[in-house]
């Protein structure tokens, strides 16, 4: 070998030699076997990337893409309820929720105490909860905090920190609107009204999207949709907001000023069977429910199933009148103002003696509808036009815990038990029931199912009774706010009322007590009707308990300014001047 | 001018060659200078990309490059002749230093590697990397070539000594490199091939031997390598990730600052040890193409002026200190690329921290001496 011999020689030289060598370029294929090793090692570089970079890249990219990639829900967005004007009653806004892995957190106190800060949450109480969830990946640290509060949090960059858009509901019209529109627990899903209802319906389908996330789980970027969110539906409903904030306003009036337990309005379009109000005393806010009771959730006009009391004698008589065997004069003899029957005796305030029959729903005469009920050939007859005008059977609105009522059918009828259910007693409906059977005496003999959605077109009436009776028993119950009527208060200046009170002794553990409902259901205007209402006044502690005493008043304000809203033309205008002379 | 530079800019126009005199005159070597520029500017705007563009990260690392770049200069100042003269007396600081890290060294990451001088942490065996090869180089020049068994033993003596104490701090890697620096310059001093034989049998008889006394830790990272889906969400993870961002650039890259696995987090220690991941990643083999081509110019570089030294200290000085910056460039690359076990050698001039690039230009300074003051001599 060449490179042997050069060594020996070397070696052989002295030291001073070496050094005189050491000007020459010494080994020179030493140092081009080097730089081939280096050349080589280059390449194998250069193959390794390119192995990496083209022959494994689909792959490699794959992985790469498995580990940024993934799919997110987009939120939809839940569908509104607005009144049959489209003011809004319930409607989502965004909001932030802030959550954590708790194993991710820093464990410094400063960082928890600036986060407990910025959230607004006392230091002791986060931190108590982070012990508690020490081990866990997943703890809420504030729901439902505005984007720009959220902002705030997240703007610190505490790692394992992460915000999650949500909607929240919000009911512009709070407490008045409670009751029917319900309200959404925290993770947006409906609890009552008809948020549960129609929870189905509002709730929307959620899109989902593309995004990038870094190894912290953060989206850094959305990439693109993979499908549309679709929004939940908008739910119309009939109410007219401005007369359900009437409604509402006179009878929490009434209520506080009869120190009453509880109470309740339904107001109906007469020609379509829309609720435009429905209210019920106590109520709650359903945006703070912070001090929610249970009394307050109830709504009243759709769930209590009351004892109508005289409010139905109107039915008794259309009832008796459709038979043929009465008309509005036919005498009817209610002496001595008392009857006993299967030993319980039933009175009148008074002996009215003989009254024709149109008398009998002025006084509100028990003796009168019973005599009228009795002497009927088939005994099924009262109880018939009670079964075609809905009571017992469901409204129909889908509202959850909507009360069906209670219309008993004994095998045998004993005379007793026509007599009370002549005179409304024996038996539950609501008073949206109650309303809704009203609507068939409205003048034109068609009941027409109650709902709770704007109708587009003029919905198909049910023709239960003949238009004349049906017109006959309006009149007879526009006496009842004349004077020497027991309505009298009902009475709204430029305007022909027709209704009927009731005053019912409620039912205690022990039978009938001397606690009262008071109770108004009316029709005006009576020349064309427009509304019909139903106002249950429970309870009322004060000195008044009578229904033409504490119910009427709400019906004559509530209806009176009722109709002027909706521009309905006086069919009374007489009253209007007299009314406002001294 | 001389005629030999002359030589060596064959494509250089008048005006670079005017430029040339006038930096031979400061010891600055042009090629060089424009190399490690080009690499360190690049470095700059990768490293900018994988410390998710901090730009105080930037700044500091600029600062320090400034700093590395003057202690260059300063270097290039000194003549190859009193390099020579103080190499025995700057190794035996350098010794020194090391005893002092096992010492009193501060402690960091579980390794004793640091001196503390109060206003900075110094990490001696960073001087080594320097002080190692010419203290070889000194020795090896001063005995003769080649060397015999006798100068053999006296130089496995002095590479002994600073390897193991690297080696116990523990930094296995600098340590290496360390002794792989001595070797080079053995090599080039034209150690008989017998002998070379002879040691590699040693070598590769003794690497059982070198498992039993590795760390777990460093045992660990061999198995990592030998088969890193084992444990892939462990210690496979660094190694795959870094593949993944290397394969998923492709061949033009996803663009600057747009590589996903680099600036989502997913990549470990992306501006240190595992950047060239990020590079390939947002640049494509192009870019790291581009990247190898200006390293290769240095290395090129390096050994052209390896060669034409006038004497046998400058020769084997300078081509141990160029095929160790090859080194370190292969080593890493390899390493982030899957060919190599995973030691802890960052790209040479990008990779971010201070010191390494202090070492690094300083070793280019004294290329550059080495090339510059030959020409003044002989003129």
């Amino acid at each position: 070998m060449i490179k042997a011999s050069t060594s020996a020689s070397q070696h052989a030289s002295s030291k001073r030699d070496a050094a005189l060598n050491s000007q020459k370029f010494t080994y020179p294929w030493r140092w081009y076997l080097l730089l081939s090793l280096l050349a080589l090692a280059a390449v194998l570089l250069g193959w390794r990337l390119l192995d990496l970079q083209i022959f494994s890249r689909d792959f490699l990219q794959t992985q790469g893409d498995a580990r940024t990639l993934r799919n997110e829900p987009i939120m939809a967005l839940r569908g509104m309820i607005t009144d049959r004007h489209g003011e809004p009653l319930a409607v989502s806004t965004p909001v932030v929720t802030l959550w954590t892995n708790p194993q991710q957190l820093p464990q410094d106190e400063r960082v928890i105490r600036a986060l407990a800060q910025s959230l607004q949450v006392p230091y002791q109480e986060l931190s108590e909860r982070l012990a508690l969830y020490q081990g866990k990946e997943f703890m809420y640290l504030r729901r439902q905090l505005t984007p720009s509060e959220a902002k705030a949090v997240m703007a610190l960059e505490i790692p394992g920190v992460y915000a999650q858009d949500e909607f929240r509901r919000y009911y512009p019209a709070g407490e008045v609107t409670a009751h029917l529109v319900g309200f959404n627990d925290v993770d947006d899903q409906g609890q009552e009204g008809i948020e549960l209802a129609y929870n189905r319906l509002l709730t929307g389908i959620p899109g989902e999207k593309r995004v990038l996330k870094d190894r912290k789980g953060r989206v850094v970027r959305d990439l693109y949709t993979l499908s549309e969110p679709r929004p939940g539906k908008n739910i119309t409903l009939s109410i007219d907001l401005r007369l359900q904030y009437l409604a509402y306003r006179e009878l929490k009036a009434a209520v506080s000023q009869h120190k009453a337990k509880s109470g309740s309005l339904v107001m109906l379009d007469a020609r379509t069977g829309e609720v435009l109000a429905l209210v019920s005393q106590p109520s709650y806010n359903p945006n703070n429910r912070a001090q929610l009771d249970a009394e307050g959730l109830r709504n009243r006009a759709l769930t209590d199933q009351i004892e109508p009391g005289s409010i139905v004698k109107p039915i008794t008589v259309a009832a008796a009148m459709r038979t043929g065997m009465y008309q509005t004069e036919t005498l009817v003899n209610t002496s001595p103002g008392y009857m006993t029957l299967n030993r319980r005796t039933i009175r009148d305030l008074r002996n009215y003696g003989n009254m024709p029959v149109h008398k009998i729903i002025t006084k509100s005469s028990n003796i009168g509808v019973a005599r009228m009920a009795l002497s009927l050939s088939d005994p099924d007859t009262v109880w018939q036009l009670m079964y075609e005008l809905g009571f017992g059977q469901s409204v129909g609105t889908g509202f959850p815990g909507e009360g069906l009522g209670k219309l008993p059918h004994p095998p045998k009828w004993r005379p007793i038990q026509l007599a009370t259910l002549s005179y409304g007693y024996g038996f539950t409906v609501t008073p949206l029931q109650a309303a809704q059977a009203y609507t068939a005496l409205s003048g034109h003999g068609n009941k027409y199912p109650v709902t709770l959605f704007k109708q587009e077109k003029q919905p198909q009436g049910v023709p239960v009774l003949p238009p004349k009776i049906s017109r006959s028993v309006l009149e007879m119950m526009e006496t009842v706010t004349h004077s020497g009527g027991t309505g009298t208060r009902a009475r709204i200046p430029g305007y022909r009322v027709a209704g009927k009170t009731g005053t019912t002794h409620k039912v205690g553990e022990e039978g009938y007590t001397d606690d009262y409902r008071a109770i108004f259901a009316g029709i005006a205007p009576v020349s064309d009707p427009r509304l019909i209402a139903v106002v249950v006044v429970d309870s009322p502690a004060g000195q008044e308990y009578y229904g033409g005493l504490v119910a009427a008043p709400v019906f004559s304000r509530v209806v009176g300014s009722s109709l002027r809203l909706l521009n309905v033309p006086p069919d009374d205008p007489e009253t209007l001047t007299t009314t406002f002379e001294p | 001018m001389s005629r030999d530079f002359r030589r060596q800019l064959p494509n250089a126009d008048v005006y670079l060659q005017r430029q040339a005199g006038w930096l031979e005159r400061v010891h600055i070597d042009l090629w060089l200078l424009l190399a490690l520029l080009t690499v360190i500017v690049g470095g700059l705007f990768i490293l900018y990309s994988a410390t998710s563009e901090n730009q105080e990260d930037i700044l500091r690392q600029v600062y320090r490059l400034l700093f590395a770049l003057g202690v260059m200069v300063l270097v290039a100042q000194i003549s190859p002749r009193q390099l020579q003269r103080f190499s025995p007396m700057l190794f035996l600081i350098g010794v020194l230093l090391l005893l002092a890290v096992l010492l009193f060294g501060v402690q960091a990451k579980g390794a004793q590697r640091w001196l503390n001088l109060g206003v900075f942490r110094f990490q001696p065996s960073e001087v080594m990397k320097l002080t190692m090869p010419m203290m070889m180089a000194w020795y090896l020049a001063r005995q003769g070539l080649p060397p015999r068994w006798k100068h053999l033993l006296i130089s496995a003596v002095i590479i002994a000594g600073p390897v193991l104490l690297i080696a116990k701090q523990p930094d296995l890697g600098t340590s290496l490199l360390v002794g792989v620096a001595a070797v080079f310059v053995l090599l080039l001093a034209g150690l008989s091939w017998r002998i070379i034989g002879f040691l590699g049998a040693l070598a590769g008889a003794s690497l059982p031997l070198l498992w039993m006394v590795m760390h777990e830790y460093q045992r660990q990272r061999v198995l990592t390598f030998l088969d890193p889906e084992k444990d892939p969400l462990g210690t496979g993870w660094n190694i795959i990730q870094s593949k993944t961002a290397i394969g998923s650039g492709g061949i033009d890259g996803k663009g600057w600052l747009q590589g996903t696995q680099s600036q989502l987090e997913f990549l470990p220690e992306r501006h240190t040890d595992f950047i060239v991941a990020v590079l390939a990643e947002e640049f494509g083999l192009i870019g790291v193409c581009i990247l190898l081509c200006v390293y290769l110019v240095i290395i090129w570089r390096g050994m052209m002026i390896a060669m034409n030294a006038q004497d046998t200290y400058g020769r084997l000085l300078a081509g141990s200190i160029t095929l160790t910056f090859f080194t370190y460039v292969f080593v890493n690359i390899g390493m982030v690329s899957g060919i190599l076990p995973v030691v802890g050698v960052p790209l040479p001039l990008i990779s971010f921290g201070g010191t390494s690039s202090v070492t690094l230009l300083a070793g280019f300074g004294m290329l550059m001496s080495i090339q510059t003051h030959k020409n003044l001599l002989k003129r």
